[in-house]
């Protein structure tokens, strides 16, 4: 039997409105991944201790608060000294146009906006993944 | 087989509804509201046999008022027209609350920043990248001076959307207020100050349940002797449904939430008709547009049966059940932006049509940032429509009497109270959501939802089906970071002039009326005087009453 595909969902930050990061835990975990879900106020140093611990395929962020070009960056760089850059690391949320490109390029391989399929996310993880497992 | 007991809606289905399926079936096998409740195709006299007029409808202004706590509904006055603001600095949003003012708001709601609503300041390693972001970052009374500038607290309502720290944020109004020569005797306003509900759902709480309920009932003290005219509470359900509650999970967890602040009340000696008329409540205006209307109606009813009949409540004010509503923002697409106003409107209807006292509708740029003015400025003129123009403000509850919307009502008042007799017998809503029942509850409904909408059994419209192939991209409101800076250094030049011995001092006093049951309204009005950080007050309350942490629930 394969290995099952593990992901840390975390949610940086102060914000509190979580049914983003709960649904989509719950739709990889019905989708056969290993879902750790870290609950709220997270710092990037938590989530890179997380992601370390938990041995994490992927890393999935919500962030709906605005603070993305902060978080990402920082936890980006952490887990390069960690030496977990083959980690996928994924955003959902609200993050707006004009920042996404920033975000491409130190490394955040899938940002998901509001009205994103499951499926869709399911199967970015599945074929962005597939190598390392 | 037939029999002479037959109704005549069976005999409707036989005789009517069958040939007609069997020539062209339905466009659906079950037709369910947004909550997925069922819906059935007719509704008729049958329905509302068991409903006695005087008894659960009854005349406006009178009880149960389940048709309106007015008895001339809108003719006399309209809602309150009251949207939602605060983004930036205090500057910046001063500017966008006489931008509201001038183009007819009739009231000012306040949207504070993660920061301020954590009780964090600026410097703290968790305001990183947030000041400012979700509403306006305020550190200490000089930011709520600048705040209300040139505004008179006196002529003007403000609603203020504040939990944790609500205690700390109303005291410097309440000072603001002082300063500008108005008195408090006759201050109106609203702090939000629902703890239960972001236990339960929106996540922004500091303290424990216990000791957070009793800043709550310190609130309630304080005020019926020094702000009789400030609504203390706005129990509120809105977060309750973004988070994923159907529209009858809403209205019990919310109504219960209220019986709750009111038992914990009465259990610290306050007289129920002391307090009760301040409370008010917080529906949210989602897109089921009869359910909704059915949601609010039931809430009126219930709230004044219980009041009365379980509370003893005696006066009149006790039993009416006063609520401000806003559309559904979960409700709202990235997608084709524009077809947000027309959802809201639709929402915005609703709200009237169930008695709204006032209302809040979203912009069309939501679901990607905060509004623009522009289109701040177009949703207020949403409400100003249906208002002025559509009609609906003319007559009091005009769908009362309707067969479909009486039935719903019913059915959401009887769940509700199925809901309620759950929770009694955990103990009451702390307990209850100390095991995570509520919590449990709203992510199943939530991920209902979601399969739902992945399996296209509910539709949005430019998102899982009719999406279009090419989008342009609308102008929307970027927050860069500057407001984040300009809070820090002011922050800065607030510790080198402010007299330190004093908000030392006035801190010492807050944790000792923290440690004792004495009321700390007056030890925080004491060290927002003395210009203390609402970072400061809050870690003096951290030293005594430590932090929650929840188990998250999936």
């Amino acid at each position: 039997m394969a290995k099952k595909i593990r992901v840390v969902i975390a949610k940086p930050g102060l914000d509190g409105h979580d049914r983003g990061a709960k649904v989509i835990a719950r739709a990889l975990r019905d989708a056969g991944m290993e879902v750790i879900y870290t609950g709220l106020r997270q710092t990037p140093e938590m989530i890179a201790a997380a992601a370390l611990q938990e041995d994490a395929d992927v890393i999935g962020l919500s962030i709906l608060s605005g603070a993305h070009n902060h978080i990402a960056p920082r936890l980006m760089q952490l887990l390069k000294d960690k030496g977990l850059d083959d980690v996928l690391v994924v955003i959902g949320g609200i993050i707006p146009d004009v920042d996404i490109p920033a975000l491409h390029q130190i490394g955040v391989k899938g940002i998901f906006l509001p009205g994103t399929p499951m499926a869709e996310i399911i199967g970015f993880i599945n074929s962005h993944t597939r190598a390392r497992v | 087989m037939r029999t002479t007991t037959e109704t005549g809606k069976q005999r409707w289905e036989r005789e009517t509804l069958e040939p007609a399926l069997k020539k062209a079936p339905e466009r659906a096998a079950a037709f369910t509201t947004v909550s997925g409740r069922p819906i059935d195709r007719l509704y008729t006299p049958e329905d509302v046999a068991g409903i006695d007029y005087a008894r659960d409808l009854n005349d406006s202004g009178h009880f149960p008022y389940t048709r309106g706590i007015h008895p001339t509904g809108y003719r006399g006055k309209l809602w309150t027209m009251r949207q939602f603001a605060g983004f930036g600095t205090p500057e910046d949003t001063n500017e966008r609350y006489k931008t509201l003012l001038r183009a007819g708001g009739t009231g000012l709601s306040v949207a504070f920043d993660l920061p301020t609503l954590m009780g964090r300041d600026p410097d703290h390693e968790l305001s990183l990248g947030e000041v400012g972001k979700c509403g306006v970052n305020v550190t200490s009374l000089a930011d709520m001076e600048t705040l209300f500038d040139s505004i008179r607290l006196a002529d003007i309502t403000t609603s203020m959307t504040i939990n944790s720290p609500a205690a700390i944020i109303f005291a410097m109004y309440l000072v603001v207020a002082e300063k500008q020569g108005a008195d408090w005797k006759t201050l109106s306003g609203t702090i939000q100050n629902d703890i239960l509900k972001e236990f339960i759902a929106q996540k922004e709480y500091i303290f424990p349940p216990r000791p957070s309920m009793r800043i709550i009932t310190d609130i309630f003290a304080f005020c019926s002797r020094r702000v009789p005219r400030w609504n203390t509470i706005s129990v509120s359900g809105y977060h309750i449904r973004e988070a994923g509650a159907t529209a009858l999970q809403e209205l019990a967890f919310t109504l219960r939430d209220g019986l709750e602040y009111v038992r914990w009340g009465v259990d610290a000696g306050l007289d129920v008709d002391d307090f009760v008329p301040r409370m008010s409540f917080f529906f949210n205006a989602h897109s089921d547009f009869f359910e909704e209307i059915a949601k609010y109606r039931a809430a009126r009813k219930i709230w004044a049966e219980v009041l009365r009949d379980r509370f003893g409540a005696k006066n009149e004010r006790s039993w009416k059940l006063r609520f401000h509503s806003q559309t559904a923002g979960v409700s709202l697409t990235a997608q084709q932006p524009y077809n947000n106003v027309v959802r809201t409107a639709l929402q915005a209807l609703s709200a009237v049509l169930g008695g709204t006292n006032s209302l809040h509708t979203n912009s069309l740029d939501e679901a990607l940032a905060l509004p623009t003015a522009r289109a701040a400025t177009l949703a207020l003129r949403t409400q100003q429509i249906i208002a002025h123009e559509s009609g609906v403000a003319n007559v009091v509850d005009p769908l009362g009497g309707s067969y479909f919307i009486e039935k719903l009502t019913k059915d959401m008042e009887d769940g509700a109270l199925a809901y309620f007799d759950t929770i009694d017998r955990m103990g009451g809503m702390v307990e209850a959501i100390e095991r995570g029942f509520p919590q449990t509850e709203i992510a199943e409904s939530s991920y209902r939802f979601q399969q739902a909408f992945e399996r296209k059994e509910k539709i949005m419209v430019g998102v899982n089906e009719l999406a279009a192939a090419d989008e342009s991209p609308i102008a929307i409101l970027y927050i860069d970071d500057s407001a984040g800076e300009r809070q820090l250094a002011k922050l800065d030049a607030l510790k080198q002039t402010r007299d330190t011995d004093a908000v030392t001092r006035s801190l010492d006093g807050l944790r000792a009326a923290a440690r004792t049951t004495e009321n700390v309204m007056p030890r925080i009005l004491d060290a927002v005087r003395a210009y203390a950080t609402v970072g400061e007050m809050c870690d003096a309350l951290r030293d005594v009453w430590g932090e929650y942490e929840e188990v998250p629930i999936i």
